[in-house]
């Protein structure tokens, strides 16, 4: 069965709809990819899984449980975990802090138990260190753990959002643009940690992504939505020869030279 | 959707409700058994009204102040209440020597515009400087950051006014044509109420125009709408924020001699609970809307005038009157918190990410 | 140097004139009259003539540094202009109240005392013209300063600012020096009048000076040692400065003891807020609600005169902790999902609502009405009462370790990581997976545990509570203390009550003004070390977004009055 379901999701700021009549179906341990042009919807529906927003319509399930409606603190604790486009660390904290925070909903300490400092809460505590500690280590930040969140350069920042987001233990993991601003290099490089995740964690990724070259890399399944619906969906091959999503991309007149638009970093994104 | 909504509810939720619908059942439930108990007469309830909507048109011109600011800095100036208090408390001095030169008792019109000029102006210079020393340099900084400015502010202003003019009371001189009641419509209305109410109506009906009409207010809406567009089109944007500063200090000011011609006195603590009241009118109205402003001053005043005799009264509250303020707080909270958009205003959809 | 002389000039003179303005209205307010009884160097200078002299040297210091120190003149010119402007404002102040006397009528404090102070007893037109130039003299003075080293400068600047501050509290050092028998005689040639004598200024002048040349040499040796002690050396600094803590009282005699409890019931206060505004990033200006609550709760259950339960007050204390820790919740939850300024107002709201609740007549037979409750009972542990302020310290300093231990404890845990991460980045927080209503709820009721403590304190204090104490006063003068200390900081709170309600305290004069250079601070504060003197992490990263401070570097600089002079200065 898969992980993540979502029937006929319907968002409308307004008189806008942002996303309109969407299916979706995760397999677990599947990289799954979200496209489209910008404005298509990808953000808003992240939101509506993550219950930053709620869809007026339709429902999403994670493991045949309702998620719509519920607060996103409860969401996460269920097993979603996310990164934002625009990064959005706890900035004036440091990195293990950053790393400790994603733990919280799995420590148990509670008021007496800080102010005494039971023997229970040291050694959640320590073991929680360590877990953050481990966690660092897997996404790069080995011994950079006391280092201020805002001081870590860019491409830090964005892992140190993934160790994070996986601190808290997710089955999904959402990833918003995680190559954003970075050269290909760097995105080569994320996309191969993104792989890390699945293979080694076994975590399913759902992934928003322009950079081309990293969705048609690492992607198992695709969907492509335009002006908040779905135009295609399936394997990377399949999108990258659809016309219809040729044509979202380039616009009619586009259409003609399409060869090698979309296995190349798009330029717009 | 009922199912969605049901899950969304939290514990939390219900308590709100709970609260809400305690407090509407209690005003219902005091209103009733007011009026069944035929304790006021009807010349009593327009008297108090007439007061409200006399206090309210006050409430309303400073209100006008807080939300010309929170509609282009997204901030509230808690200084205003002293921006309203130092006009009255320093034109008290040009109406003395006015009085004592006998020139209020000959052409008292004349007077007390000269008067209303001198409290606007000085309202108006202190707006500009509050704007320059404490928020100006501060306009990046953390949200806090410039809210915790405006209350240390608002104390220097009380305290340098308190030091300048002395802490007593001071009675502004009375003018006899200024005495007296008229009837309209059957309904007695104080020749003071009167003045404050149609001078207030027309003061608000120029700012209106003002903001709607006139080149500088259609830039003030601009800079509201979004500062760096309004930048890039040429518009001086620090320069607009000191007008608009400015244009709620002279309405703080107008105010002041309004609140005067009612209540006759002034001294440095006086703006503290218009203050807090106008702003409580402004939320009222929807924070940052000027009709609003409007609105949310008439509604405050009548409803804090007529209320503690209304529903305390009914539920049997003893000295209901002394709680005139509480109502006004009460009423900001359930606002603030049911309804932050106001009457007037639309819910804002939320940003978050 | 011809050719941008001109901008500098006119740079100087405008500074001048705000500063003159500044020192003008200090005057005009009343505060250099009251503040001249008091001497700092006795039959030399007074304390208000130093309010107006700093008016000339910060003018001076501003102005000579912004004019840039590559050549010689320009620093002095701008400093010489600078200051000839202030004298030119305070001579014209002078003047204008000499031709008119009847300004008193409207400026209450424009006084003939004033005007003799102003005026050194000569004709108004000679006082101008000796403005002019003493104020221009000492602003080259000042411009001159900054030609010098940094070491040589900040020495100067810390002893004179040392001397204005031994001198400013000389009277109340003599007083209790008096009481120290033999040592005591043995100081009293260093006062004179109300302040310091000359010689006695010359040596507090020359030990900073000392100071600062063994700390320059010594620092880099000790550094390593001061920021990794051992546990057994914190624990005996600890019990050293416990032993010095509970040594006060006696030491210092009724009056004081009466000023550090003033100061402990808000440290309490401060620890609270702190918890609430500091780490949960949540702006309480209804604070003061809480503190009536604790003290009002007291009065209910120990006061005979209601006479309803008269318990003791220990047995009291845990209701009525219990019941604030309630109204902190209750209170908490309407405000769960409103943020910033709105959550300021409407905590403002409730504070004011149960001001006037309780003094109203609606809950008089709980309150007393407008009255208030007395007779309410004083804490004992069996036949030793807490009944004067000199053992209510003890009280307080127990209550202030108490709850500054769980302050730190709970800043230390995961809970302290959650307010931490909803201050930073609500929206985030709870997407990480933080429950934020049980997070605001518990930094709201953790706070109004504390402030309820305080007003137990309080009420036990005063054997009483009134209405009156419970002014929205109360929360901001809480509010900028933590800001003053730093916010988050909690050795902040100390500092900022030390700060803000202490020394007022000590300065009675100042009483008169003390809200108004509340305001001031608060406003000084946020433009200049937003961050606060002792400034938490945190709060030093957020606020210095550019400067990347570094540890040592934060180290290296002592906060002396002379960092204080520059930081107003730029």
């Amino acid at each position: 069965m898969a992980l993540l379901v979502a029937r006929k999701v319907v968002k409308r700021f307004g008189g806008l709809t942002a996303v309109r009549d969407l299916d979706l179906d995760i397999e677990p341990k599947t990289i799954y990819s979200v496209i489209g042009p910008n404005g298509a919807g990808k953000t808003t529906f992240f939101n509506c899984i993550t219950g930053f927003y709620q869809p007026e319509e339709g429902e999403i399930l994670l493991d045949g449980q309702p998620l719509v409606g519920l607060p996103t603190d409860k969401i996460t604790r269920l097993g979603i975990a996310r990164t934002y486009q625009n990064i959005r660390l706890f900035a004036n904290m440091t990195a293990i802090e950053n790393a400790m925070v994603g733990l919280h909903p799995h420590l148990r300490t509670g008021v007496l138990g800080a102010i005494f400092r039971t023997p229970a809460a040291r050694a959640e505590e320590a073991q929680a260190t360590a877990e953050a500690r481990r966690l660092l280590q897997f996404v790069g930040l080995a011994g950079k753990g006391d280092l201020i969140a805002k001081n870590l350069p860019y491409g830090l920042q964005r892992r140190l959002e993934v160790a994070r987001a996986l601190a808290s233990r997710p089955k999904l993991l959402l990833l918003d643009e995680p190559t954003a601003g970075m050269n290909p290099r760097e995105a080569e490089d994320m996309m191969h940690f993104i792989r890390r995740l699945r293979d080694e964690l076994g975590i399913t990724i759902l992934l928003i992504e322009h950079h081309m070259r990293v969705v048609m890399g690492i992607s198992e399944h695709i969907t492509v939505l335009d002006y908040g619906e779905k135009i295609a969906e399936g394997a990377p091959r399949e999108i990258q020869t659809n016309p219809r999503v040729i044509e979202a991309y380039l616009g009619r007149g586009g259409a003609a030279q399409q060869h090698g638009v979309l296995d190349a970093p798009a330029a717009a994104g | 959707m009922l199912k969605t909504w049901f899950r969304r509810l939290s514990g939390t939720d219900l308590i709100m409700y709970a609260i809400g619908v305690t407090v509407t059942i209690a005003i219902i439930w005091g209103s009733l058994a007011t009026l069944a108990s035929g304790k006021y007469s009807l010349p009593q309830w327009q008297d108090l009204v007439v007061f409200g909507l006399a206090q309210g048109s006050i409430y309303a011109l400073i209100a006008l102040g807080y939300t010309l600011v929170y509609g282009i800095l997204r901030m509230i100036n808690f200084a205003h209440s002293e921006v309203f208090m130092s006009g009255p408390f320093t034109a008290y001095f040009v109406a003395r020597a006015l009085d004592q030169s006998g020139f209020l008792e000959r052409s008292p019109v004349v007077g007390m515009l000269i008067v209303t000029a001198a409290s606007m102006l000085t309202s108006l210079v202190i707006a500009i400087l509050v704007e320059r020393v404490a928020y100006r340099p501060l306009r990046n900084a953390p949200r806090l950051v410039p809210l915790i400015t405006a209350i240390g502010a608002s104390y220097a202003l009380q305290y340098v006014f308190r030091g300048l003019y002395g802490s007593g009371v001071e009675r502004y001189p009375e003018l006899a044509i200024f005495k007296g009641e008229w009837f309209l419509a059957g309904v007695r209305v104080l020749r003071t109420q009167a003045v404050v109410i149609v001078a207030a109506i027309a003061l608000m009906a120029v700012l209106y125009v003002f903001v709607m009409l006139s080149k500088t207010g259609k830039a003030m809406r601009a800079v509201s709408e979004d500062k760096d567009a309004a930048a890039l089109m040429g518009i001086d944007v620090d320069r607009i924020i000191a007008t608009t500063f400015a244009v709620g200090g002279a309405l703080a000011g107008a105010a002041g001699i309004l609140y005067v011609l009612i209540f006759g006195q002034v001294q440095f603590y006086m703006g503290f609970v218009p203050g807090i009241k106008a702003f409580t009118a402004a939320v009222l109205g929807g924070i940052g809307n000027v009709p609003g402003a409007m609105v949310g001053g008439l509604f405050l005043g009548v409803f804090e005038s007529v209320g503690p005799s209304l529903f305390l009264d009914g539920l049997g509250i003893p000295a209901p009157y002394q709680l005139k303020d509480v109502i006004a707080f009460a009423m900001l909270v359930l606002f603030l918190i049911f309804r932050p958009s106001g009457i007037l205003g639309e819910r804002l959809a939320t940003k978050k990410a | 140097m011809r050719s941008y002389s001109a901008p500098v000039w006119q740079m100087a003179l405008k500074l001048g004139l705000i500063g003159g303005a500044v020192a003008a209205l200090l005057a005009l307010i009343g505060m250099v009259e009251v503040f001249n009884q008091r001497a700092i160097i006795g039959g030399v200078i007074s304390m208000g003539q130093t309010f107006l002299g700093l008016a000339v040297l910060l003018s001076a210091y501003a102005a000579a540094r912004r004019a840039g120190t590559q050549t010689r003149s320009t620093a002095l010119l701008a400093g010489a202009v600078a200051g000839a402007a202030v004298g030119l404002v305070i001579g014209g102040l002078a003047l204008l109240m000499a031709a008119w006397p009847d300004l008193r009528t409207i400026l209450i404090n424009a006084s003939p005392t004033l005007l003799a102070l102003l005026t050194f007893g000569q004709a108004a037109p000679v006082a101008l013209a000796i403005w002019i130039v003493a104020g221009g003299l000492l602003g080259a003075a000042t411009g001159a300063l900054l030609l010098l080293t940094p070491a040589v400068r900040s020495a100067i600047l810390a002893a004179l600012g040392a001397v204005v501050l031994v001198g400013v509290l000389a009277d109340l050092l003599r007083l209790i020096t008096s009481a120290w028998g033999v040592i005591g005689q043995a100081l009293r040639w260093m006062f004179a009048g109300r302040g310091l004598s000359v010689a006695g200024a010359l040596v507090v002048a020359a030990v900073v000076v000392l100071i600062g040349v063994l700390r320059q040499r010594g620092l880099p040796k000790l550094q390593p040692a001061a920021g990794r002690r051992s546990p057994r050396q914190t624990l005996l600094s600890l019990a050293i400065s416990l032993a010095i803590l509970a040594l006060l009282p006696p030491v210092l005699g009724t009056y004081m003891s009466e000023v550090l409890d003033q100061v402990g019931l808000y440290v309490l206060m401060g620890l609270g807020l702190n918890i609430v505004v500091g780490f949960a990033g949540l702006l309480d200006l209804g604070y003061v609600g809480f503190y009536a609550i604790g003290a009002y709760m007291m009065g209910l259950l120990t006061s005979p005169e209601l006479g309803f339960f008269n318990l003791s007050w220990w047995a009291a204390l845990p209701i009525v902790l219990a019941v604030t820790i309630l109204s902190g919740v209750v209170l908490g939850i309407p405000v769960l999902k409103v943020r910033g300024d709105y959550l300021a107002i409407i905590t403002l709201g409730f504070g004011e609502m149960i001001r006037y609740l309780a003094l109203s007549n609606a809950l008089d037979p709980y309150t007393g009405g407008p009255q208030g409750v007395q007779l309410i009972a004083k804490p004992t542990i069996g036949s030793f009462v807490f009944d004067d302020v000199t053992k209510l310290y003890y009280l307080l300093l127990a209550g202030c370790l108490l709850t500054g231990f769980i302050a730190i404890r709970l800043r230390d845990s995961r809970l302290g990581r959650a307010w931490m991460a909803m201050r930073e980045d609500e929206d985030v927080a709870q997407a990480i997976g933080i429950n934020l209503v049980s997070t605001k709820l518990l930094a709201f009721a953790t706070g109004a545990a504390f402030a309820g403590l305080s007003g137990a304190i309080f009420a036990a204090k005063i054997g009483a509570a009134y209405p009156q104490s419970f002014h929205l006063l109360v929360s901001i003068n809480v509010l900028a203390l933590i800001i003053v200390g730093g916010m988050g900081s909690i050795p902040g709170v100390i500092v900022g009550a030390l700060a803000l309600v202490g020394l007022p305290e000590l300065l009675r004069e100042f009483a008169e003004f003390r809200l108004l250079v509340y305001g001031v601070v608060l406003v000084v504060m946020m433009l200049y070390r937003p961050e606060g003197l002792l400034p938490s992490e945190a709060a030093r990263r957020e606020m210095h977004e550019d400067e990347n401070v570094t540890e040592e570097s934060a180290l290296a600089q002592p906060a002396e009055p002379a960092i204080q002079l520059e930081r107003t200065a730029t």
